[in-house]
């Protein structure tokens, strides 16, 4: 990795299997299944508080699920002998003690899981902290902690990474670096699973999506797909020539669908082509509204689906079993997102 | 799925050498170490010897009884009582430097085999506090020894080098009832706030007071000073000195054994 090497990598597989973590009474983390693959990167998305954090300590066996699995190529964390080869995580970039030298900090990792000592030099290159290496981490910047986390993360060569917030607190030449950093892991073939709580990131670094609220598992797809789904714009027309208005659309081609509150909505057509059929036919238009969901948006509703149908718990919970959380919280939502609806993959 | 053959997959005698190296590294790479130790070593050492050149000049003074009773050996350790909040100072900081600063995680992480990781820090600050220790009580008795002046004894005397030896002894179990007590507390302020003023004010109370002295003489730092006594006059314990070091011996264990139950169940 640091001298562009290329190993090949076999497995990297993360399988969690309705991972469920319960404190008194809430729900932090509720029946997770999903299977994080090598050769993308992973974005784990979700508001703060949605669970992400919790999710990632359970997968490197910190916190004990309630109930549910975690399994890395099949086996539990705990059964990894010398972990930190397959599986580098960055938690927390402030998890170090403050009075040991970048140096120490990553010599006593590496010695704990027999990786050589020339290889903490490595990775102090690798993050820019060579420098600073003997330095007490005390005095370390925001980014410079974070660094130093990501030369922890890496110090085993391991063919699984975990990130959690990376571009929390950086400045931008720092989210650059983490984020071609991220790209060419996952190109070297290895198992990339980020989170964060913002898409815009995610957009810009992940290949695959998960997406969660409230600890449900709530979107589990492609970023092209989502991205296909999410960002289209729609015209919303309303007239009180109801009929005619759809006869008109229907004559001209155009694909409209009633939008569930007296008007019709119209996926792909530019707003200026729809005002001047209309006029061509003399219909009345009340409304004529072009919009242009933006991803932030569409993570947005996805989540407040979920913070809404947590608050109707009068609902059986005849979700997750039955077809997925977030389709049954489009329903419980009305017909607005019927462009959107869509089914998690199992 | 299989490993890539990355390495040998070491055996259990082979991970325990790699953890203890880490945290070997671990405990020499930050400077409480360094001066926690230190403080016990001059602490230990002035004060006995201090304590000692007192007793000498003082000596002529004393009444028959308590010339009876006079205990160079022991006089020569006078200084372990303070000494000793110093190594709970480390014993503590071992262990909760792990908490305070969130390096749990990261350890945890390293060493998901949290017994392991617990026997492995706790044997390689045992194994520094033992030599530190050792030496400790070599240095004070010879120290104090050397103050006492013609009331001195030597280290060949009858129950001299069991209270010297033993002196090293206490030093040790101190620290690790010290990381017992720590890991499961987590905390260091709540972790020192309760050991330091419990061996250093409450347990000598509980230990001198006649109403408690029978509750107070089992606890594990009035039992396992028993060791380091050579002369026994006046000393109505119902044990000897190597059951009253078995005693405190068993406090650690009792401690070590919350310590591992607590850490296997609780969340990092």
């Amino acid at each position: 990795m640091a001298g562009g090497r290329r190993r090949p990598y076999r497995g990297g597989m993360i399988e969690l299997e309705g991972l469920t973590k319960r404190y008194g009474d809430v729900l932090a983390v509720d029946q997770l299944t999903f299977t994080v693959r090598p050769g993308v990167v992973t974005g784990f998305l979700g508001p703060n508080g949605a669970g992400k954090s919790t999710t990632m300590r359970m997968m490197l066996g910190l916190d004990h699920p309630t109930s549910g699995s975690v399994r890395i190529d099949g086996r539990h964390y705990r059964q990894l002998r010398d972990p930190l080869r397959t599986v580098g995580a960055l938690l927390d970039a402030k998890a170090v003690h403050g009075g040991r030298s970048a140096y120490h900090h990553l010599l006593c990792l590496a010695q704990s899981n027999g990786i050589p000592r020339s290889r903490v030099g490595e990775v102090l290159d690798l993050v820019g902290l060579a420098p600073v290496a003997r330095k007490r981490t005390k005095g370390f910047s925001m980014g410079m902690g974070q660094r130093l986390g990501i030369a922890a993360a890496l110090l085993g060569e391991p063919r699984i990474v975990m990130f959690d917030e990376p571009v929390n607190g950086l400045d931008p030449e720092g989210i650059h670096w983490i984020r071609t950093l991220m790209k060419n892991l996952a190109g070297q073939g290895r198992t990339v699973f980020v989170s964060s709580h913002l898409m815009s990131e995610m957009a810009l670094t992940a290949d695959h999506l998960v997406v969660i609220g409230q600890g449900r598992l709530l979107a589990d797809t492609g970023m092209a797909d989502f991205i296909r789904e999410n960002s289209r714009s729609t015209v919303r027309m309303v007239s009180p020539e109801y009929e005619r208005l759809r006869e008109v659309l229907h004559g001209a081609g155009i694909d409209a669908a009633p939008d569930g509150r007296g008007g019709l909505e119209v996926t792909g057509e530019d707003a200026a082509h729809l005002g001047e059929l209309a006029a061509r036919h003399r219909l009345t238009l009340h409304e004529l509204s072009p919009r242009q969901a933006s991803l932030e948006e569409a993570f947005m509703r996805l989540t407040a689906t979920a913070v809404e149908y947590h608050a109707h718990q009068d609902r059986p919970a005849a979700d997750a079993s039955a077809g997925g959380g977030w389709g049954a919280g489009w329903d419980a939502r009305g017909s607005r997102g019927s462009q959107e609806r869509k089914e998690p993959r199992r | 799925m299989t490993t890539p053959g990355t390495t040998a997959v070491p055996g259990m005698t082979g991970m325990t050498a790699q953890v203890l190296r880490s945290e070997w590294t671990k405990i020499k790479s930050v400077r409480s170490t360094v001066w926690t130790l230190g403080v016990a070593v001059v602490v230990t050492v002035g004060v006995g010897a201090l304590i000692s050149g007192l007793s000498a000049r003082e000596y002529k003074n004393l009444s028959v009884e308590s010339k009876i009773k006079f205990d160079p050996t022991f006089t020569s350790f006078a200084g372990m009582g303070l000494g000793q909040l110093a190594l709970i100072v480390f014993g503590v900081l071992v262990v909760s430097n792990e908490y305070s600063t969130g390096m749990i995680r990261t350890s945890l992480a390293a060493v998901p085999q949290r017994g392991l990781f617990l026997f492995s820090k706790i044997t390689v600050a045992t194994a520094l506090a033992f030599a530190v220790g050792m030496a400790t009580s070599f240095a004070a008795f010879f120290t104090g020894q050397a103050m006492l002046g013609e009331h001195s004894v030597a280290l060949g005397d009858p129950g001299v080098p069991r209270a010297v030896v033993g002196g090293g002894l206490y030093m040790t179990l101190i620290t690790v009832f010290s990381m017992g007590v720590a890991t499961m507390l987590r905390s260091p302020l709540l972790a020192l706030g309760i050991l330091m003023p419990f061996f250093f004010l409450v347990s000598a109370i509980l230990g001198n007071v006649p109403a408690t002295k029978k509750v107070g003489q089992y606890l594990p730092d009035q039992a396992g000073q028993k060791v380091m006594q050579v002369v026994t006059a006046g000393n109505d314990a119902p044990y000897g000195p190597w059951a009253g070091l078995g005693i405190m011996v068993l406090w650690v264990l009792a401690a070590l054994a919350g310590a591992y139950a607590v850490l296997l169940r609780r969340d990092a």
